[in-house]
């Protein structure tokens, strides 16, 4: 019942205070159908132009992604509703044949993946010792960490590619790696102590009168009992550094390059190479989406843990 | 975790208790629990000490100094930050980003998760909506740069701007026509006339050139000469009189030239009335009929020459920033949409319900108890907005052609560009970087709010 007419609010509205009308459903007059009808339709007809709006400009990327550079410099990707014979996978088997592109994809791979497994590991023991460890000074620091979420990239930048200049990680993926990770890190100990000052204390208590070391009790209690948290987190993470362009433009190198970087590097020359680009785009938007269709309740999750990076 | 103010509202403090047990052990037992928290924490301190602590101190003590970075400048680069032009306009546009997207997209977001829960297809359309949000922005750049492209021909909001412009206005068909050298024929204001008077009766032919190929329709045949007209008509054909690759006799109509359909002809009388007006068929010839007996001239109007639609420059300097806006509201109305849609869920409807049968309608329910209700939620996504926009660094960086990236830039991209993208000037690109710090500080505050009034609770 989330569609109310007039009709029926005039109805019940006259017997507020009987209990019994409430749980009866009110008659609707025929009136009140019609409007409920076209209410409905008309929020119908609405969503789904937006759907439309909101579809078209993919479509129409993966349609171009399937046509040739000729046909793709010549005519729009709509052509094919008349002419379907055009359509080919070939840009997909050029790119794929492409070792500098599949090199770039193996890049985002070794940078994604690392970057997941190290910001969980780290921030799941930080997360720890701020939920269950009692020590001087840990409200201070939580309230450091938590003013450290909302700090810009930016003003990381210029500072860590000197570092990294000094120590040599300038245009490694090791590089970008920990820059990801560290800065992965405060959205990372805030959601998971959120999570794990949620596990019941008693738990804790029984096994420490058992003689159960910190080290025990975070590994064997509270990392699998927060485990949807830390499924969350890495979900969350993982599309963050997949999609990252900024971080990856500066420290990264032709051959270190993930394929954001790759993608964009093709910009330049953009209306000869929207066959490379669409093909690319595609490739690149795949494991996210497989990532996102099959976790989307962990990535909603961290996202409603509150993220303000 | 059903609101987005992410804290749990109760925090144990048992932990405590049982870590130290007797009064006599309590201070080396504090001494243990800061060892084994300093054990726990290490990884994660030292990453953010030398990742992000110090960074933020080194940016602000070289945001003093120039471009070298040996001369102390004190806030000249934030001076120059607001006097130069091309900083000034990123600044002016994050102003721009800030009022206008937060706002839109929380609009449309709560817009989106009311009405989703209507529609019987309503997880499908949370998946279309929210899908963007697993993209990158480079792959989103890609899309929106195609989708907006300026010809027609490739991009489809240009070619549907054309599309409905042609129903209306009618398509302007051979754009730099111009008549053939002595046919008698002369140019004037755009349109082709014929140069001496015609009477009713005659046959008045058009041999044109300057005709892209391209331009002439499919359905356009060879060229015939028209038949004879009667006493109070004049007719004719229009073609073009060019062979490709060479050959005819120019002036006349041969086989191989092909006439131009669609032109309209017109003729006038001596004080430039128009007096009759026909279109050409598919093989270029056309007949005016009911003409009165006088001296006419003919005259092939400006319209069918001037050049056609070609829609908006949608990337060119002026509209270059809205076309980025709604790239980015294309990917975060999914986010407001799922945020505030959880938000919905997890309220209890009985209130509304009440109010309802107290007799007030859907907008009265909402205005007054559902967006109250809300407004929690309402504001972390707003919030949450603002911070993620001051940041924008990719869209703008991918979207806009090297031709109107100076029109699109924001203080991100203008950082990235002053410090590494040819600038090199780093004193400045972090006064730019600590602005954005400076911009991001009530946020900061707000956040540690927050969490403070949650432990309270």
């Amino acid at each position: 019942m989330t569609t109310n007419t007039v009709a029926d609010v005039d109805l019940s509205g006259s017997a507020t205070t009987s209990a019994k009308l409430t749980l009866v459903k009110p008659k609707r007059s025929a009136a009140g159908k019609v409007l409920d009808f076209l209410g409905s339709s008309v929020i119908n007809l609405v969503l789904a132009l937006v759907a439309i709006f909101w579809l078209v400009p993919t479509v129409g990327l993966f349609i171009a992604s399937l046509r040739d550079s000729t046909d793709n410099s010549q005519s729009g990707w709509w052509t094919v509703f008349t002419r379907p014979a055009q359509l080919t996978f070939d840009n997909y088997a050029e790119l794929l044949g492409n070792p500098q592109f599949v090199g770039s994809f193996v890049n985002t791979i070794a940078i994604a993946i690392p970057t997941t497994v190290l910001v969980i590991v780290i921030g799941a023991l930080a997360g720890y010792a701020f939920a269950w460890v009692e020590f001087p000074g840990r409200d201070w620091l939580l309230v450091g960490v938590i003013v450290l979420l909302a700090v810009p990239v930016q003003v990381a930048l210029i500072p860590i590619a000197r570092l990294f200049g000094t120590l040599g990680l300038f245009g490694s993926i090791a590089g970008v790696v920990i820059f990801h990770t560290a800065f992965g890190l405060p959205f990372a100990i805030f959601l998971l102590r959120n999570f794990f000052t949620q596990i019941p204390g008693e738990l804790m208590e029984a096994a420490r009168l058992d003689g159960a070391s910190d080290w025990r009790i975070f590994s064997r209690i509270v990392l699998p009992l927060g485990m949807p948290a830390v499924a969350s987190l890495g979900i969350f993470q993982f599309l963050w550094v997949w999609n990252d362009l900024l971080i990856a433009l500066i420290f990264t190198n032709a051959s270190s390059q993930p394929v954001t970087v790759a993608i964009q590097g093709q910009l330049r020359q953009f209306g000869a190479n929207i066959d490379v680009l669409s093909s690319g785009a595609f490739l690149s938007m795949i494991i996210p989406l497989i990532v996102f269709f099959a976790f989307q309740r962990y990535f909603v999750t961290a996202l409603l843990a509150g993220s303000q990076r | 975790m059903t609101t987005a103010v992410g804290n749990p509202p109760a925090t144990p403090k048992s932990a405590a208790t049982a870590g130290g047990t007797g009064g006599r052990h309590q201070k080396a037992a504090g001494g243990r629990r800061l060892f084994i928290a300093l054990a726990f924490l290490a990884p994660a301190l030292v990453l953010l000490g030398v990742l992000v602590v110090y960074p933020v101190i080194y940016s602000i003590y070289r945001s003093l100094f120039d471009a070298a970075g040996s001369n102390f400048l004190g806030l000249g680069n934030y001076i120059t930050m607001f006097t130069d032009p091309a900083t000034f306009v990123a600044i002016r546009n994050n102003v721009i980003w800030v009022l206008v997207v937060p706002v839109t997209v929380t609009i449309l977001g709560l817009i989106f998760a009311v009405l989703m829960d209507r529609i019987k297809w309503g997880i499908a359309f949370k998946l279309i909506v929210f899908m963007p949000m697993a993209i990158s922005m480079v792959a989103a750049g890609v899309i929106f740069r195609t989708t907006f492209q300026e010809n027609p021909n490739l991009g489809v909001v240009n070619a549907a701007l054309v599309g409905v412009h042609d129903i209306f206005g009618g398509s302007s068909a051979y754009p730099n026509a111009r008549p053939r050298e002595d046919a008698g024929l002369a140019e004037a204001d755009g349109a082709i006339q014929t140069d001496g008077t015609v009477q009713a009766g005659s046959v008045a032919d058009f041999p044109l050139i300057g005709i892209n190929e391209s331009n002439i329709p499919g359905t356009a045949a060879s060229a015939v000469a028209a038949d004879d007209p009667a006493g109070d008509a004049i007719s004719g054909t229009v073609w073009l009189d060019f062979i490709r690759g060479g050959g005819g006799t120019p002036g006349e109509i041969g086989d191989d030239k092909v006439g131009l359909p669609d032109v309209t002809v017109t003729a006038l009388d001596s004080s430039g009335e128009v007096v009759a007006t026909a279109r050409t068929a598919a093989d270029g010839t056309y007949t005016l009929t009911g003409l009165p007996a006088e001296d006419l001239t003919l005259s092939l109007p400006a319209t069918n020459f001037s050049a056609s639609y070609a829609g908006v420059s949608w990337l060119g300097p002026a509209l270059v920033t809205a076309v980025v806006i709604l790239s980015y509201i294309w990917i975060w109305a999914g986010f407001a949409m799922v945020m505030i849609a959880s938000g919905l869920s997890a309220m209890d409807r009985s209130l509304q319900e009440a109010a309802r049968m107290d007799g007030a309608n859907e907008w009265q329910v909402f205005r007054r108890i559902t967006a109250p209700l809300l407004s929690p939620v309402l504001i972390v996504v707003f919030v949450t907005l603002i911070v993620n926009v001051l940041k924008i660094f990719d869209l703008v960086y991918v979207i806009p052609p090297p031709s109107s990236l100076p029109d699109a830039t924001v203080i991100a991209v203008q950082m990235w560009t002053v410090s590494f993208g040819g600038g090199n000037d780093q004193g400045l690109g972090s006064a730019l970087a600590v602005l954005l710090l400076i911009l991001v500080l009530p946020f900061m505050i707000i956040n540690v709010r927050r969490f403070r009034m949650d432990r309270e609770r």
